[in-house]
């Protein structure tokens, strides 16, 4: 079986991530309901006559897959996956809308036909002219997770040599806010504003000079009680070979809802270990996870992320093991382990 | 005719979200198609739809369309003469 190295991860987000050193050197405060993502020019990745149609989902993968290929110095890649809570919600706004305002009439074609999850993936194998195998994961909070899932079983198996992985959503204009409007009806709701953001990255099994980490393990599951996510959390470990004591950071998602319990049960376990959080600053969307990848490999990579990311942290530290875990409302719930070359 | 003229304008540049133009970047003669504005099959989808919806004209002839499109001048003769509203 081969190794699955990361060779590059991108990540726009609500906070200056996709900064031209690729690092946060300073953290933005929000407040607010919603947030929308740090948009970079997108004028310098994409071309003027196809900007002009894309949604902000569209442009962020456009433009975060882009970067990850350049960075991994790959034309193009063996294969696109992408995962997508909500896809091109703006443009399925668009259109439903005009379905009712014009009574099924005078309906036009181009918010419909990039009104699909799969919009993102399809466009960037457009620039790219990849016709290789193209796939997009909507399942919720783990679409980013399934897509990794699903490279890894490529990768390891020696089937694709190089693959793009990403993970987009966009706030869109008005479904985001009917999903506030019921969450604040909720006893115990989420705390941190809603969001958008796209993460792309590199996936081989080719060890070069460069590479940032290694995708140790992913891993879904549907449901469990929070009294056993330790449980779950150490079997995932002892089948992957790696003891508790090994890991040097988890990153976790909270978000503030009552469902945060599966959290702490886990911080309770690992009485040593860093601990990070990213909601509160990147918002919660269905793919902020691959946020989470992506500050794990920046650990990894040694680059220094703000303080206020960190609930718990050591005075100084190489961190060689990391372990993100997410859930959503008690369900959807993801382990992925990343590791040092 | 002036006034349809410079109505077709702005709903081109809206709904065609041709962000880089204004108004006055499009001359009445330029070709829409090709090398003036550049626009695609997917545009002309989005005109066709444009003179049903706000003009009341349906085109059902394909070729009829490409003639119709020429120029802000050949569209704006054109929805002149067969406008229902």
């Amino acid at each position: 079986m081969k190794t699955c190295y990361i060779h590059s991860v991108v990540s726009i987000s609500a906070q200056n991530s996709f900064s031209e050193n690729d690092t946060i050197s300073e953290i933005q405060e929000h407040s607010g309901s919603k947030i929308p993502a740090v948009h970079p020019t997108y004028r310098d990745f994409i071309p003027l006559s196809q900007l002009r149609r894309m949604s902000p989902a569209v442009k962020m993968g456009v433009a975060a897959s882009k970067k990850a290929l350049e960075k991994a110095n790959i034309n193009k890649p063996y294969a696109i996956i992408t995962g997508s809570g909500l896809g091109c919600i703006a443009d399925t706004e668009t259109f439903l809308n005009t379905l009712i305002e014009n009574e099924e009439q005078f309906l036009t074609p181009t918010a419909f036909i990039q009104s699909t999850h799969n919009t993102v993936a399809g466009q960037i194998a457009l620039g790219l002219k990849c016709k290789g195998y193209n796939t997009t994961y909507a399942h919720g909070s783990v679409s980013f997770e399934s897509a990794l899932v699903d490279a890894q079983l490529q990768v390891e198996a020696g089937e694709a040599n190089n693959i793009l992985v990403g993970g987009v959503d966009e706030l869109g204009t008005e479904f985001v806010d009917y999903v506030h409007i019921v969450e604040q009806k909720q006893k115990q709701p989420i705390q941190v504003p809603l969001s958008e953001g796209a993460t792309f990255c590199v996936l081989s099994s080719e060890r070069k000079e460069g590479i940032v980490a290694v995708l140790k393990a992913v891993e879904i599951q549907s449901k469990t009680a929070p009294e056993n996510i330790v449980t779950e959390m150490h079997d995932f470990l002892k089948r992957n070979k790696v003891d508790s004591s090994e890991i040097d950071a988890i990153i976790l998602g909270n978000n503030g809802d009552a469902f945060d319990a599966y959290y702490q049960h886990i911080e309770k376990l690992f009485p040593k270990t860093d601990f990070l959080q990213y909601k509160k600053y990147v918002g919660e969307f269905f793919t902020t996870s691959a946020f989470a990848f992506w500050m794990g490999a920046q650990l990894i990579e040694g680059k220094t992320l703000p303080k206020q990311f960190f609930s718990r942290k050591a005075e100084s530290k190489s961190y060689k093991t990391v372990l993100l875990y997410n859930q959503f409302k008690g369900s959807q719930h993801s382990f992925v382990l990343l590791t040092r070359c | 005719m002036d006034a349809l003229k410079q109505e077709l304008k702005e709903n081109i540049i809206e709904q065609l979200n041709l962000e880089e133009f204004t108004v006055e970047d499009i001359d009445n003669d330029d070709a829409l198609f090709g090398d003036g504005l550049g626009l695609d099959s997917i545009d002309a989808l989005e005109l066709i739809v444009m003179l049903d919806k706000d003009y009341g004209i349906k085109l059902t002839d394909p070729e009829k369309s490409k003639e119709i499109f020429q120029s802000i001048n050949v569209l704006a003769a054109y929805i002149t003469e067969h406008r229902t509203k």
